[in-house]
């Protein structure tokens, strides 16, 4: 006999109480180009070369940023290099904590600038640069202000001396966040800078220089130098540095230390990852949707923790799928500058076409896509945040890193599986443990080969924690007193 | 004790459930929808008395107050009920006749519940038969804690029954009940015992209502209709005092359950002082700058 057809109930997102637009109003004047910033000073480039900046919500040029050839290395070395033995390496370190005091107290009160800064350079939300990059950026300086005359205490009976000059190459994905963890402990412990932002999100940076230069930081300590990664190459290759500091792909990683080893040089990598999200059957449910889409969808994916794989207990899997799908419905995508969007552009034309590249590979493997449904503006990179059902480990999903708002969804039945799937990468860098069962939370912590661990709940963040990966996700820790080591020698 | 219910009460984790609470509050309404929001809040409200010191008089003024909030020009609608005790429902029925706003009486030994349940089906009974449209009850907080989970459902079903074709609120005093698993576990349990609406508070225990308490009920009704197709209501009352926390409410309710309960059928306000603000902002929105509150009639 034919059954009836039941219509499942569903819930409808549609117009009522649509969100009016609301656009962050504070004014920002972008400036038509930004020089290098060598020995304390804004200089235009010896090398005469400006690139485009574009603002990826519009794909529009919107500043020039000075290109930096070896000339300009030579001299920003040699200004981190004088600063180290004539200023900043011999200061009584409480002096050096007085100026990391002031430029996180800088930090506070621009934070509203440089956070439109941040949205309109890299495309993230307003919300985020607000509410997380910023409040963070001035945590971690305040934090290592108060280690720089207490760095005894953090290593026992041993005598911390600084490095020298440290060579620090960041990502574009949190452009002033990276520049803070590295920039703050590498001064608190007495060791001057040159730093090489992100070829795509310069901008921040160069406004963060303003602030050096506000605060009186003794010309040299920090030192900018922006370009494409031939640029990056070349410091971390130059004679005059004694630290390598990286943030970024697993790829340019492994050029960074074949390029470092053999010499002085140390070297601290912080590269990528596709971490695991292990829900359980016994979940808070309607939190564990939240911390998985916050896994994910947080700054468009763009983010080396990202929890890209999804291992459910296959009991509750499509449960969870459903309640992931109609999460999805409710993102809002778009205009980052709207202090609404969830989510906003992807950073640059080239990683758009990566991630496409990969969702395309999802669906040629035969993994179910789930996507939203939302409009997505006109102009612009933009990418639909979406998951794929019915992958398995050997699908390139599930093991390439996308670095885009694309999840994989897997299946576990047992834990002794969650673990050897969730272990099942070349990557370590973090997880995350759904479950009501505390017990369960530390022994399953304990089996997972990954750095960083959150258990019911996902991207919390403090500069008194420390990061960093396991495998090819990196070594060395960043925050907290681990991330001290990597900027001291140990006498 | 051998008690379960048809459908699962999964856990909630009490810092996930308050961080997206305060997700919440950080959506920023705007010119039409902050309009939309404020003009809803006011249908969605109880506008309320629960004093000893509640007369005949005060129960006129807040009627009136109900049927035409502010000036015509504002175009705000009428309030969604106006609540009183049964002493004083026979008085709201005739002030708010042909208004088509209901009334709502607390009954069954409101605000504790500690009264014998005989009494407090009577105390049901009569609010209904004075013409009371809408019953607030207290659920036994006492049996809850003490495990009794039997007697709270039946005391439930029994006053469901009292109410005839009233429409049932069950509040479970959710600062009494405390946890985020009680609330989520008792909201399950008075929606199976055939509750129409639940409500977090009476208005006499602090904490009255929170963002995420009222989360919680929400994301309990949210998924009793997913499983079954019926819409059950939610009343946030207590402690809601200016209209940026009203919008907050709907912010949830929008992207929680979505559009089906955004209308006072499915979601109301249990609040005195809450309407005054709401106007004030109305006012503002219209006249694009601040009235004193004087400027505004008192309920």
């Amino acid at each position: 006999m034919k059954q009836p057809k039941k219509t499942t109930p569903d819930l409808t997102f549609a117009a009522a109480l649509d969100y009016a637009p609301s656009p962050e109003t504070f004014p920002v004047t972008l400036k038509k180009r930004y020089e290098l910033f060598i020995d304390g000073r804004f200089v235009a480039p010896k090398t005469g070369k400006y690139f485009a900046s574009v603002n990826p919500a519009t794909g529009k040029r919107h500043t020039l940023i000075a290109e930096a050839g070896k000339a300009d290395l030579d001299a920003a070395v040699k200004s981190a290099h004088r600063a180290f033995e004539k200023t900043w390496g011999p200061m009584a370190p409480a002096e050096r904590g007085k100026y990391l005091y002031r430029i996180a107290r800088l930090l506070q009160e621009k934070a509203r600038e440089l956070a439109v800064l941040e949205t309109m350079d890299g495309g993230k939300p307003i919300r985020e640069s607000r509410d997380f990059d910023l409040p963070l950026v001035a945590a971690h300086f305040f934090h290592h202000a108060g280690w720089a005359d207490k760095l005894e205490y953090a290593f026992p009976g041993r005598k911390p001396t600084p490095i020298g000059v440290a060579a620090q190459v960041i990502p574009w994905n949190f452009p002033l966040l990276m520049a803070a963890w590295k920039i703050a402990p590498a001064l608190a412990c007495g060791n001057t800078v040159v730093l090489k932002p992100a070829e795509t999100t310069s901008v921040t940076a160069l406004h963060l220089a303003e602030i050096f230069q506000e605060a009186g930081l003794p010309p040299g300590v920090v030192n900018l130098v922006t370009g494409p990664g031939e640029t990056g190459a070349a410091l971390v290759a130059h004679p005059g540095i004694d630290k390598v500091a990286f943030t970024g792909s697993t790829e340019v990683g492994k050029r960074i230390a074949a390029a470092v080893a053999g010499t002085k040089k140390r070297l601290t990598l912080e590269l990528g990852g596709k971490a695991a999200n292990l829900v359980f059957a016994d979940a808070p449910l309607d939190e564990a949707v939240e911390g998985v889409i916050n896994g994910i969808y947080f700054n468009q994916g763009h983010v080396c923790c990202a929890g890209s794989r999804l291992l459910v207990e296959e009991s509750i899997h499509d449960e969870f799928v459903a309640r992931l799908g109609r999460r999805l419905r409710t993102l809002r995508v778009g205009d980052p500058l709207d202090k609404n969007t969830d989510v906003g552009a992807i950073n640059s034309k080239e990683q758009l076409g990566r991630i496409t590249t990969l969702i395309g590979s999802g669906i040629e493997e035969g993994a179910e896509l789930h996507e939203s449904s939302c409009a997505l503006p006109g102009e612009g990179y933009w990418c639909r945040p979406c998951f794929f059902t019915g992958v398995t480990p050997a699908h390139r999903i599930a093991r390439e890193e996308i670095f885009g708002p694309v999840l994989g969804v897997m299946t576990f039945r047992t834990p002794s599986e969650a673990v050897q799937k969730a272990n099942d990468t070349c990557y370590g860098l973090s997880a995350g443990i759904w479950t009501d069962k505390g017990s369960r939370i530390f022994k399953i912590a304990s089996q997972l080969k990954a750095g960083v661990i959150w258990a019911n709940t996902y991207n919390q963040f403090d500069p008194a924690s420390p990061f960093g990966g396991y495998k090819e996700s990196g070594f060395g820790r960043e925050g907290g007193r681990q991330g001290l080591a990597a900027y001291v020698k140990l006498g | 004790m051998n008690f379960s219910l048809q459908h699962p009460v999964p856990p909630v984790d009490q810092v996930g459930a308050e961080a997206r609470a305060a997700f919440f509050t950080k959506r920023s309404l705007k010119n039409d929808a902050k309009r939309a929001g404020l003009r809803l809040a006011v249908s969605m409200m109880d506008l309320t008395t629960l004093e000893g010191a509640d007369t005949k008089g005060k129960v006129s003024q807040l009627c009136r107050k109900a049927r035409q909030p502010m000036p015509a020009r504002y175009q705000c609608p009428p309030c969604g009920a106006v609540c009183v005790y049964p002493n004083l429902v026979a008085h709201a029925v005739k002030e708010l006749a042909g208004s088509g706003i209901p009334v709502a009486s607390v009954a069954t030994g409101f605000p504790s519940g500690q009264y014998p349940l005989e009494l407090r089906l009577a105390d049901t009974r009569h609010a209904v038969g004075e013409g009371a449209a809408e019953i607030d009850m207290v659920i036994s907080r006492g049996a809850f804690l003490e495990g009794d989970f039997v007697r709270v459902f039946d005391e439930i079903a029994a006053v469901k029954e009292a109410c005839g074709g009233a429409l049932l609120k069950v509040i479970f005093e959710t600062g009494e009940l405390q946890t985020y698993d009680h609330v989520r576990f008792v909201s399950q349990l008075a929606i199976e015992a055939g509750a129409d609406f639940i409500k977090t508070s009476t208005g006499k225990v602090a904490p009255a209502a929170t963002l995420a308490v009222t989360l919680v009920m929400v994301e309990a009704v949210r998924d009793y209709f997913l499983a079954t197709g019926r819409r059950i209501g939610v009343k946030p009352a207590g402690g809601i005092r200016t209209a940026k926390e009203a919008l907050h409410y709907l912010v949830m309710v929008k992207e929680t359950a979505g559009d089906d309960w955004l209308t006072p059928e499915r979601f109301r306000f249990g609040a005195s002082s809450l309407l005054l603000d709401v106007e004030m902002q109305i006012a503002r929105m219209e006249e694009g700058r601040y009235q004193s509150a004087e400027s505004f009639a008192k309920g």
